[in-house]
C-alpha cells in the first residue's frame, strides 16, 4: 500500500539559511503521525512546504499518488491537505460563522456546508453559541477549536495541525487532545506538529524527533514515549 | 453665493468625488499595504477614455444618452491601466522593500501624464468636456448644476454596490479574508493573486466614474489633473482610516466639506483674513489631515493597529 503522504529528502532554506536540510517521512491513511522537536527545528516551515506556502529547496512531495510540487497554496486545499497554521491565524474581524464558511470555500455543496458547520457546533457547543462573535473576540482556547473546525470544513483527507495546544491551559490542552484522539477514531489521517511531546506521543502511530532541520529519530509513538533519549530531551526527565 | 447651504453642496460634491477616488487606495492598501500613488493618473486616464468615447459618437449626441456609454469607457480604460500598474509594475516587486514600488509609483504617474501629455491628441492643453445644458436645480436652498447631479447619484449607488459585494458575496468574503491574512486566505483555496487583481480593478473603476463627474463638473479634462485629485483622495482615505471603505468616502465628504467651508469662512474670522478664497483650500486639507493625524492617528473609522494584527 502507498502511504497517503511521502516526504522524500525535502529541504527548505529562508535565503541562505537552511532551515530543513532534508527529511523524509510518510504518513499512511488512517494514521496520526506526529512531528516533535525543540523551538526552531523546523516543524512549522515543514508543514508550510506542504501546504505550498514556501518553496522547497529540492525533495519530492508526494499527496495521494500525486506530486505536490509546483502547486500553487490555494490549489492544494483542493487536493485534499488541510492545514491548522501555528498561532490558529483566524480571521480576526470576521464571525465564528464566517471562518467555517471560507474553510469550505471551494466547496459547492451549500447543504453539506451548513451539516458540517452544525457538526463542528456540536464537537465544540462554545463555537455555536457564539457563532456570529467576531473570532478576534475569543478565548484562546475557543480560537484553537475553531482553528481546528475551520481546516476540517474543506473534508480534507489530511489534516495538518501545527501545535494546536500552544498556550492552552491544561484542561483545554486536553479537551484539543480528546478531540484528536475522536478524529482518530472516525478515520481522520493526521499530521500533527507538538512541543507537547508526551500528549502527541501518546496519541500517535508514528513519530519523527526534529532537531536542527533534520528528523534523528522515527519509531512509534509508543516507543518513542518510552525512549530514553526522548524522556531527556523532550519530556524533561533526567 | 456664500451661504452656508452652497457652500455644503459644494463640499459634498467635490467630498463624494474624493471619496470616490479614495476607495482605490484604501482597498489597495487594504490588502497589499501598498499606497499606489499613481492612482490619481489612473483617475485621469479615466477622464480622456470617457472623453474619446464621447468623441467617438456622432455629433450631436445628446450628452444624456452619451453618458452611459462615456463612463463604461471612462472605467474601462481606468481598470486597464489599473490592472496592468498591478500585474507589470507592482506584482513583480511584492516582497521587495517597500521604497521600491513608491518609486514605481511615481514613476508610473510621470509615465502616464507624459503620455497623455504627448499622445493624447491636444493632450499637452485642457481638453474641453462636453457640459449639460440647461438650468441648475435648486436644493435645500442650494443651487446644483445638472452635471453635478451624476456624482450626488453615482457615489452613493457605488458605495452601495460595494458594500453588498464585499459583505454578501463569495468574491468579497474573500477579500476580506485576503485582507486579513494573505497566506491563511491561501490555505483556504482561495486564490489572492485574483483577489489582488480585483481590488486593484475595483478601486479604478471608482476612479472611471470619479473622472466623468470631475469632467462634467469642471468642464475639462487634462493631463494633470490626477494629481491634486488624488493627493486629496489619499488624504480622505488615511482621515477616514485607511483600509476602510465607508471610511474612505466619509473623509472624502469631511475633506470636501472642511476644503469648501474654510475657503469660505476662514477670512471672516478676525485676524485671517488673508487666508480666505481659493487660493489656500489645498493648504485647509492638509491641516485637517495633519490633525487628525495628531489626534487620532488610524483615521475617523479605521482601527487601532493592534487590532488589525
Ligand atoms: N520567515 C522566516 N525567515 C527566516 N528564517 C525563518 C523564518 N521562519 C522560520 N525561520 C527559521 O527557520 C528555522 C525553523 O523554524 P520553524 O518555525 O520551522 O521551527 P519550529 O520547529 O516550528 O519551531 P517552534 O517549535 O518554535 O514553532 C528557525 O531557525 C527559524 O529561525
Ligand atoms: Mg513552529
Amino acid at each position: 500500500m502507498t502511504a497517503l503522504l511521502e516526504v522524500e529528502d525535502l529541504r527548505v532554506a529562508y535565503g541562505k539559511i537552511e532551515a530543513v536540510k532534508g527529511i523524509s517521512f510518510t504518513v499512511e491513511a488512517g494514521q496520526v503521525v506526529t512531528l516533535i522537536g525543540t523551538n526552531g527545528a523546523g516543524k512549522t516551515t515543514t508543514l508550510r512546504t506542504l501546504s505550498g506556502l514556501l518553496k522547497p529547496l529540492a525533495g519530492k512531495i508526494t499527496f495521494d499518488g500525486q506530486p505536490l510540487n509546483g502547486v500553487p497554496a490555494h490549489k492544494i486545499v483542493e487536493r485534499g491537505l488541510a492545514h491548522s497554521p501555528e498561532g490558529r491565524r483566524l480571521f480576526p474581524r470576521l464571525t465564528i460563522a464566517e471562518n467555517l464558511q471560507l474553510g469550505a470555500f471551494l466547496r459547492k455543496d451549500t447543504a453539506g456546508i451548513e451539516e458540517d458547520i452544525q457538526r463542528i457546533y456540536d464537537l465544540f457547543p462554545i463555537l455555536g453559541e457564539r457563532r456570529k462573535q467576531a473570532s478576534g473576540t475569543l478565548s484562546g482556547g475557543e480560537q484553537q477549536m475553531l482553528a481546528m473546525g475551520r481546516a476540517l470544513m474543506s473534508r480534507p483527507k489530511l489534516l495538518m495541525l501545527d501545535e494546536p495546544s500552544m498556550g492552552l491551559s491544561p484542561i483545554m490542552m486536553q479537551k484539543i487532545m480528546e478531540t484528536i484522539e475522536e478524529l482518530r477514531t472516525q478515520g481522520m489521517t493526521i499530521l500533527l506538529v507538538e512541543q507537547n511531546a508526551q500528549a502527541a506521543l501518546s496519541l500517535a502511530d508514528q513519530g519523527h524527533v526534529m532537531e536542527i532541520g533534520k528528523v534523528v529519530l522515527s519509531d512509534s509513538g509508543e516507543t518513542l514515549l518510552h525512549d530514553e533519549s526522548v524522556r531527556k530531551a523532550y519530556l524533561g526527565e533526567d | 453665493m456664500n451661504e452656508l447651504p452652497q457652500q455644503l453642496a459644494n463640499g459634498l460634491i467635490l467630498g463624494a468625488m474624493y471619496g470616490l477616488i479614495a476607495i482605490g487606495y484604501t482597498m489597495v492598501y487594504g490588502i497589499v499595504q501598498l499606497i499606489n500613488f499613481a492612482h490619481g493618473e489612473i483617475f485621469m486616464v479615466g477622464g480622456f477614455g470617457a472623453l474619446s468615447v464621447y468623441l467617438a459618437l456622432p455629433t450631436g449626441t445628446s450628452l444624456i444618452l452619451a453618458l452611459p456609454i462615456m463612463l463604461i469607457g471612462g472605467i474601462a480604460v481606468s481598470v486597464l491601466v489599473g490592472v496592468a500598474a498591478e500585474r507589470f509594475a507592482y506584482r513583480p516587486l511584492r516582497g521587495a522593500p517597500r521604497l521600491a514600488p513608491l518609486i514605481t509609483a511615481i514613476g508610473l504617474s510621470i509615465a502616464l501624464q507624459q503620455a497623455i501629455w504627448k499622445w493624447y491628441p491636444g493632450g499637452n492643453k485642457a481638453r474641453v468636456f462636453p457640459q449639460f445644458k440647461g438650468h441648475s436645480f435648486d436644493i435645500l436652498g442650494a443651487t446644483v448644476q445638472r452635471g453635478d447631479l451624476f456624482v450626488l447619484i453615482a457615489a452613493p449607488a457605488c458605495m452601495i454596490a460595494l458594500g453588498f459585494f464585499v459583505s454578501k458575496t463569495r468574491s468579497g468574503r474573500a477579500m476580506q479574508a485576503t485582507a486579513q491574512d494573505r497566506d491563511t486566505a491561501k490555505l483556504m483555496g482561495i486564490n489572492t493573486d485574483r483577489i489582488i487583481v480585483l481590488a486593484f480593478a475595483i478601486g479604478a473603476a471608482f476612479a472611471g466614474v470619479a473622472a466623468v463627474a470631475y469632467g462634467l463638473r469642471t468642464g475639462e479634462v487634462q493631463f494633470r489633473m490626477g494629481f491634486i485629485m488624488g493627493l486629496k483622495a489619499f488624504t480622505a482615505a488615511v482621515l477616514g482610516g485607511i483600509g476602510n471603505i465607508y471610511g474612505a468616502m466619509l473623509g472624502g465628504v469631511v475633506l470636501g466639506v472642511a476644503e469648501s467651508l474654510a475657503t469660505a469662512y476662514i477670512e471672516e474670522i478676525p485676524g485671517m483674513q488673508q487666508f480666505g478664497g481659493g487660493a489656500w483650500k489645498d493648504v485647509w486639507a492638509f491641516v485637517l489631515l495633519i490633525l487628525v493625524l495628531l489626534l487620532r492617528p488610524q483615521g475617523l473609522l479605521g482601527e487601532r493597529v493592534a487590532d488589525r494584527a
